[in-house]
């Protein structure tokens, strides 16, 4: 499913096809958003960086997810688990032997490569629903490491981290390039012949062996790569944080991060982004619709569970009309901004 | 003994929560993650009626019980129909975001104080001795014997009712199942309705037991594990996978660490998986159908 586009537009060769903005209208736009994120730590107030920083922030984990579950085809429900493994590397690292960024971010990126590779390891033998356990377990193992070592350590509150930069305007930069790089990367693994073997083994494994697609290697890359990405995603959440605590890595993340992923829509980057926008933002918009109906001060104690109904039944919303997610809607605009006043659908889809 | 006893409660409530795990995942093959949370609504359902009908136990107990059922059936006419046919990951994911939802609803309309339904009732939960030093609380008792029930009238309703063959028959094949003229839309509805009963009831006698809180939903999904254990298709499996469960986890907490309570399921669960995916007593070729 591409984008839909005006006639006369051809790709005539190889490097054109896979190349990642091919035409001017796009490198226009693509220079104008470059210039209005470098603007924007300079016009926004220190609410509006914060929420940029966590978009940011959480779009990193958001896109890892995606080539794991919207490209690949494979369930995981451990996302949480996984930031808090990265997390937990840094603050473990930083506690006992004081050391330095340029030591816990390779250990964190190294700790999730190896959780990648032994949880891709079942990945092998079982499909669907097993897989999505095998991650939950995941999931709930990461977070008992981190609660002993918290209790045995006497951290009981959670691991207090000095981060390097305190500036958020340092801070949204640094995010910024993280992101920007795992969204390259991401595109860069997606148009190279491991993307494709990864949507091979989603469309159907068996069809991909039979293609000479080496299915297990094609699995264990997917993981391995994803969980890294992630783990470094949580070495950086906890030194924007500056602080790691097991409570910070509930179930509840996980659902988040598999919202972003749905709401966004499955199988594409820039549905990855808009997603993450939606779910980092929902909270706020929530707090700020009970305030404009006067509900805060009734409500204020149990706004968690607000969130929770709220965000619940927007994700069953999205399930049952609109599974392509935000993606889905944003190219039927485009067709139709494009195909304006006629109102034929473009044809092939 | 006293343990032999704790791990026959914790058996009994495992086993009484992954009976519904298995109803709907061998009738529909969907893995419902929304099943704590439609544990606890029973539990809620039962303190909510019986500040109703504060004289009548008896009366309470039942409405709640045919409250659970009609969530139940709800949940399938309203939101599960409409993922039929969908993927894997879409079902899933519908039953996951629908327990948020739940979880959010219940905390508005409940609270977040911990409640005692068993009082509201007028009865108290009396301590009773067995053999030698043992003793186990009432609701213990008739969770164990509920659980018994439950599976008993369970196999029979499978194996002799017209019902129960229908639902046998959904879920080996489906498309022949349809075409020898058995309404697949009734038969997952009922699957629904009897799962969140015995989930619900899970939830009544715990709630019964131990108050209701939050951490509820936490003993619903440790329930999984159970089911999954004994092979997602097999209620005699859910049994085993349930007593294998709550006995690791009970020696485990008193002998080595109390704080390993949580991830022991899940311990156990991981190990089945790489040795044996389809469980104790699963079928094997379910692997490829998923």
């Amino acid at each position: 499913m591409s984008t839909p586009r005006s006639s006369g537009y051809f790709r005539t060769s190889y490097e054109r096809d896979a190349a990642l903005v091919d035409t001017r209208t796009q490198k226009a736009w693509l220079g104008v958003l470059a210039i209005a994120l470098t603007a924007l730590p300079f016009l926004a107030g220190s609410f509006t960086l914060d929420l940029a920083n966590q978009v940011l922030l959480f779009s990193i984990g958001a896109v890892a997810l995606m080539l794991l579950t919207g490209y690949a085809g494979q369930i995981s429900l451990g996302h949480a688990g996984l930031l808090a493994a990265g997390a937990f590397t840094t603050g473990v690292l930083f506690k006992e032997f004081a050391a330095p960024v340029w030591v816990t971010l390779p250990a964190s990126a190294a700790v999730g490569a190896l959780i990648g590779l032994v949880f891709g390891l079942p990945s092998l033998r079982l499909r669907g629903l097993y897989l999505a356990v095998s991650t939950l377990a995941l999931h709930f193992m990461v977070i008992h490491a981190g609660q002993e070592y918290e209790t045995r350590r006497g951290f009981s509150t959670g691991v207090v981290i000095d981060a390097p930069i305190s500036d958020p305007r340092a801070w949204y930069f640094v995010l910024l390039a993280a992101s920007v790089a795992t969204i390259l990367l991401s595109l860069n693994l997606l148009r190279s012949r491991t993307g494709r073997a990864w949507r091979a083994i989603h469309g159907r494994e068996a069809v991909a062996a039979a293609l000479g697609i080496n299915v297990h290697w094609a699995k264990l890359s997917v993981f391995v790569i994803s969980c890294t990405l992630t783990s470094v995603a949580g070495c950086l959440f906890a030194y924007y944080r500056g602080f790691v605590s097991a409570e910070a890595f509930s179930l509840f993340l996980t659902i988040q991060y598999v919202a972003a992923v749905i709401i966004g829509g499955i199988g594409s980057i820039l549905g990855a982004v808009l997603g993450t926008v939606f779910v980092v933002l929902f909270p706020y918009a929530i707090e700020a619709a009970m305030a404009l109906l006067g509900l805060t001060g009734r409500l204020s104690s149990v706004i968690f569970a607000v969130n929770y109904a709220s965000f619940g039944l927007v994700m069953i919303l999205f399930l049952l009309l609109e599974p392509q997610g935000l993606v889905g809607i944003w190219r039927r605009v485009q067709a139709w901004l494009l195909l304006w006043p006629f109102k034929q659908k473009p044809l092939g889809k | 003994m006293q343990l032999a006893v704790n791990i026959a409660v914790l058996a009994a409530i495992y086993a009484l929560i992954a009976c519904g795990y298995v109803l709907i995942y061998r009738t529909s093959r969907v893995l419902s993650l929304a099943h704590g949370e439609l544990m606890m609504l029973g539990a809620y359902g039962l303190a909510a009626t019986a500040s109703l009908f504060g004289g009548h136990p008896l009366i309470a107990i039942a409405a709640s019980a045919v409250l659970a059922l009609t969530v139940g059936v709800l949940v399938y006419v309203m939101l599960m129909r409409r993922m039929t046919g969908e993927s894997v990951l879409a079902a899933v994911l519908t039953t996951i975001a629908l327990g948020i939802l739940l979880r959010g609803l219940m905390i508005l309309m409940f609270g977040t104080q911990t409640q005692y339904p068993l009082q509201q009732l007028g009865w108290t939960n009396a301590s009773l001795p067995v053999g030698a030093g043992a003793r186990i609380s009432a609701a213990g008792l008739v969770l164990v014997a509920g659980t018994a029930t439950v599976y008993l009238g369970l196999f029979a309703f499978l194996r002799l009712t017209r019902w129960g063959i229908r639902m046998r028959a959904a879920g080996q094949n489906p498309l022949l199942a349809a075409q020898r003229g058995i309404r697949l839309h009734g038969v997952y509805a009922l699957a629904w309705g009897l799962a969140t009963f015995t989930g619900g009831m899970a939830g009544m006698l715990i709630a019964c037991d131990a108050g209701i809180e939050a951490t509820l939903v936490t003993i619903g999904l440790k329930a999984f594990p159970a089911a999954l254990v004994g092979g997602l298709d097999s209620l005699l499996g859910a049994l085993a996978g349930s007593v294998i469960i709550a006995a690791a986890e009970v020696l485990l907490i008193n002998y080595v660490d109390p704080l390993l309570s949580d991830v022991v399921p899940f311990f156990v669960l991981l190990a089945m998986l790489i040795l044996r995916p389809w469980g104790l007593c699963g079928t094997r070729e379910e692997l490829d159908r998923v």
